[in-house]
């Protein structure tokens, strides 16, 4: 019964005590946590410059601010929440926590790695807090050249550092994933065993490895341009600026695919558990995660349609970009086949599963009409994109993320949250995220331009909506922090097991010892094991 | 392809490499391990080579005349000098990882410090070069000189002269320093027959500093040399 | 472990291969060979990295998985070169009809 179960007296949070034994620590669950507060910080910053821009949004005059200083509200946002939040979110605290145990392992392939990407990551940031701290960056998240490399007068060099920098912990992680996935898996574990997180952590690092180093020499080429007059994307002395927007994309494309990635994985373990039933299908969801990565390298000038690119390399580029819809649809057909005649619950994890398959249709669905030319030529730095995207890396992506660390938390501190409150926020985010955002497919259907501090009367109704309705979203964020906190010392111990779920990981104590396993870990015959039979034997019904 | 031994006995095994680290099972899984970990961080190496490759395979194409004249403004002499001097330190970096295998100490502490200078020539000659160019006012941007039709896209060579050639620099720097490191533990006696990983590994990222200086040779210093 | 030892003289004569190859791509410099100059040059080179990577890297003695590694690597880099070059290279294959003012 939950009332007699008590928290355990060895694990990992009370494995040594002091600063150093968290700063010095090669525990993969300790550099989780670690990561995990510092990205909320960083959620945080990123939120207060979204308020910035929705606050400005409210009137149509730019009255705010001037127009310069919401230059650096929307493109601070941008790069606070595209890498130093999204970017490691889920793979940096949840991935670095569950992967050595879902695969039965001590830890990851390379601990200290693991520590330096964590190092790596606050050096970084450090870098882009010196950049806001002096003023800021106005060039959009993009910095697009010559603007950035030449004419801004803002702190460019510091953000692009910062930026460079925080890419190299992305790298380290990927690196350290794929490693593990590879090599440390626990005997009789096979490739089609493992839980589709895994497999969606494994594509995302493929991507992590292989595209991030491109945006990092394409930020050495601004930084050589800006710094010391050189001229590689200079128009004037022959530089072309569609050249920086080729490399940039190139990574920043697949980027998205890191962003969305783990959250699909994360999806893929909250509809198991809550609809007590195997993934429908789960060798096409496990290649469709390969899938997304690989296409997710070759369709990156859908964002340069109107840039100037050739005609004939836009219509390439653009039925690509369907076909790396498709991996995605087959996740989400999959999905809805689990739903299907399973014992569907409606816990906290599930009900963010939930808002997640909305939401991620629809910005999955809305990526199509940017796909295609003729409507892109429309939409194109209009409001559409960004509803678009915000549909898929905040409706998608942080619910995601969110969605599994309500799903995990109890694995990873020990200790089970208000379940009233986990009903409210996912319910607030889900109204306050439509609010927000929906609106904003008609404002850039209608025509008004993104990164705009004005726009014309008529379009002040919507835009009020999405500013209250950034509000309730702000709520609804706000309410995790206070009773996942609270949870910290008054929750109720959770056990090894609270949902009832599959997986490695909930085969040992919640929170785990520092070696995860305190006597090897039982590999399942199927990865996912709700039939009855197979359930009954591992005590989970 | 998995281990084969249980995880959580690991303290019940008699004989314990002293190398081993604890999260991993056998010698043969941590070197599988860090092997595979070196060749992907040597995958991202070729990615991030291949972005400003690409920047000048396009002005290249754009720009031919601009480039050949650049070119051969470079001195090919000492371009092809480094080419020897830095294709013999993978050659001596191959006879120090062949050392360590076959557990000599004293021949791979030999093998890396001929590296080392090796590698230490290399990055002299270029500090001649970089100098000369300084001097001559071939350094892009505000100082820039030259009387040529094509000095503005010029610039564009250079440009990428100097920032693909001081990429590279600063990777043979960083190589240079981790061999001080590897050839100190060498000289402690660290490495033997079974465990001299951190050797192979050294040698495994020379060899690809090598590798991109395979290519910059030719597509800098001779674009056009038969005028 | 199965650990492949070369002997000395293969790297001695890998290395005899790359001073000889280097000494050809500055030769065939020096020879006007019209648009194949850099396609020469591009291929002596490949030539040499191959040898690096195949026998200094002992990548010809290794697991699958390294040489999936080095596939994957000049895959992914050959999607970057030349789907890029595809927009440069086809500009001005499709006109533009100009917008009447």
């Amino acid at each position: 019964m939950l009332d007699t179960l008590k928290l355990p007296e060895h694990h990992y949070l009370n494995d040594g005590y002091g600063l150093k034994s968290w700063l010095l620590t090669k525990d993969h669950k300790r550099i989780a946590m670690m990561y995990l507060i510092s990205i909320s910080i960083m959620f945080a910053l990123g939120g207060f410059f979204a308020a910035g821009v929705r606050l400005e949004l409210m009137t149509p005059q730019g009255d705010l601010f001037l127009a310069d200083t919401y230059n650096k509200f929307f493109t601070m946002h941008g790069v606070v929440m595209v890498f130093f939040f999204l970017i490691p979110s889920t793979p940096a605290v949840l991935g670095n926590f569950l992967i050595p145990p879902m695969i039965g392992a001590k830890d990851l392939a390379f601990p200290r790695i693991n520590l330096l990407s964590l190092y790596i990551f606050w050096l970084g940031a450090a870098f882009f807090f010196y950049a806001l701290f002096s003023g800021g960056v106005d060039t959009g998240w993009t910095f697009y050249t010559p603007f950035s490399s030449f004419s801004s007068n803002t702190n460019v060099i510091p953000v692009a550092l910062g930026v460079f920098i925080s890419g190299f912990s992305s790298i380290l992680t990927g690196l350290n994933f794929i490693v593990t996935i590879h090599r440390m898996r626990a005997p009789g574990l096979t490739w089609f065993k493992l839980p589709l997180f895994v497999w969606a952590h494994y594509a995302t690092s493929l991507i992590q490895v292989l595209g991030t180093p491109v945006v990092a020499i394409t930020i050495i080429m601004v930084f050589v341009e800006r710094a010391f007059g050189f001229g590689i994307f200079d128009p004037v002395r022959g530089g072309d600026p569609v050249l920086f927007q080729h490399l940039f994309w190139f990574y920043s494309h697949p980027a998205v695919y890191i962003m969305i990635v783990p959250a699909l994985g994360v999806m893929s373990e909250l509809i198991s558990t809550f609809t007590r039933k195997t993934i429908f299908g789960y060798s096409f969801v496990a290649f469709s995660s390969l899938a997304i990565a690989v296409f997710g390298f070759i369709v990156w000038a859908h964002h340069m349609f109107v840039a100037g690119i050739s005609p004939y390399s836009a219509l390439v580029f653009s039925f690509l970009s369907f076909s790396v819809a498709i991996p995605s649809a087959v996740k989400v057909f999959n999905w809805t086949a689990t739903l299907w005649k399973g014992s569907i619950s409606f816990e906290p994890p599930m009900l963010y599963a939930y808002g997640f398959m909305g939401l991620f249709l629809v910005g999955g669905l809305t990526g199509l009409f940017l796909a295609t030319l003729g409507t892109d030529i429309h939409l194109h730095d209009t409001y559409f994109v960004v509803a678009h995207f915000h549909y898929i890396m905040v409706g998608g992506a942080i619910m995601g993320y969110i969605g599994g660390i309500h799903f995990w938390w109890p694995k990873m501190t020990g200790r089970m949250y208000s379940e009233f409150g986990a009903r409210m926020s996912a319910i607030l985010v889900f109204v306050g995220f439509n609010l927000t955002f929906f609106p904003q497919f008609i404002l850039g259907y209608m025509g008004m331009p993104r990164r705009y501090h004005a726009y014309p009367d008529e379009f002040q109704v919507l835009n009020i909506m999405s500013s209250a309705g950034a509000g309730v979203l702000g709520i609804g964020y706000l309410l995790p922090v206070i009773y996942l906190t609270y949870s910290l010392t008054r929750g109720k111990a959770a056990g090894p097991n609270p949902w009832g779920a599959s997986g490695l990981e909930w085969q040992t104590q919640s929170p785990p010892v520092t070696a995860n396993f305190t006597e090897p870990p039982v590999v399942p015959a199927e990865p996912y094991e709700y039939t009855p039979h197979v359930a009954r034997e591992a005590n989970l019904v | 392809m998995s281990n084969a031994v249980a995880h959580a006995d690991a303290h019940g095994h008699a004989v314990h490499h002293p190398q081993l680290q604890h999260h991993f099972d056998t010698m043969q899984q941590q070197k599988e391990a860090s092997t595979f970990g070196m060749w992907l961080f040597l995958l991202t190496e070729v990615l991030f080579f291949g972005g400003i490759f690409f920047a000048y395979l396009l002005y290249r194409m754009w720009y031919f005349d601009a480039f050949a004249e650049a070119s051969r403004d470079l001195d090919l002499m000492l371009g092809g000098f480094n080419t020897v001097v830095l294709i013999g330190s993978s050659l001596t970096m191959a006879f120090a990882v062949r050392s360590a295998q076959t557990g000599s100490s004293s021949g791979t502490v030999r093998w890396l410090i001929l590296t080392m200078i090796l590698g230490a020539v290399f990055l002299g000659v270029k500090v001649v070069e970089y100098s000369h160019k300084f001097e001559v006012g071939h350094v892009p941007g505000p100082n820039f000189h030259s009387t040529s039709p094509w000095a503005a896209q010029e610039q564009i060579f250079y440009s990428l002269y100097f920032t693909m050639t001081g990429l590279h620099a600063v990777h043979m720097i960083v190589g240079i320093v981790i061999l001080a490191i590897i050839t100190r533990m060498a000289a402690q006696g660290k490495f033997n027959e079974s465990y001299h990983t951190p050797v192979e590994m050294t040698g495994l990222y020379w060899h690809f500093v090598d590798l991109v200086w395979i290519y910059l040779f030719p597509l800098l210093y001779l674009v056009e040399r038969h005028n | 472990m199965s650990v492949h030892i070369a002997p000395k003289s293969l790297y001695i004569s890998i290395f005899g291969a790359l001073m000889v190859l280097t000494a050809v791509t500055v030769g065939a410099a020096f020879v006007n060979l019209g648009n194949l100059n850099a396609p020469v040059a591009l291929a002596i080179a490949t030539l040499k990295a191959t040898l690096v990577v195949l026998f200094f890297m002992h990548v010809k003695y290794s697991s699958k998985m390294i040489k999936l590694v080095v596939a994957t690597s000049l895959f992914f880099l050959t999607i970057l070169l030349t789907e890029t070059l595809m927009d440069f290279a086809t500009r001005g294959w499709v006109a533009i009809p100009k917008l009447m003012h």
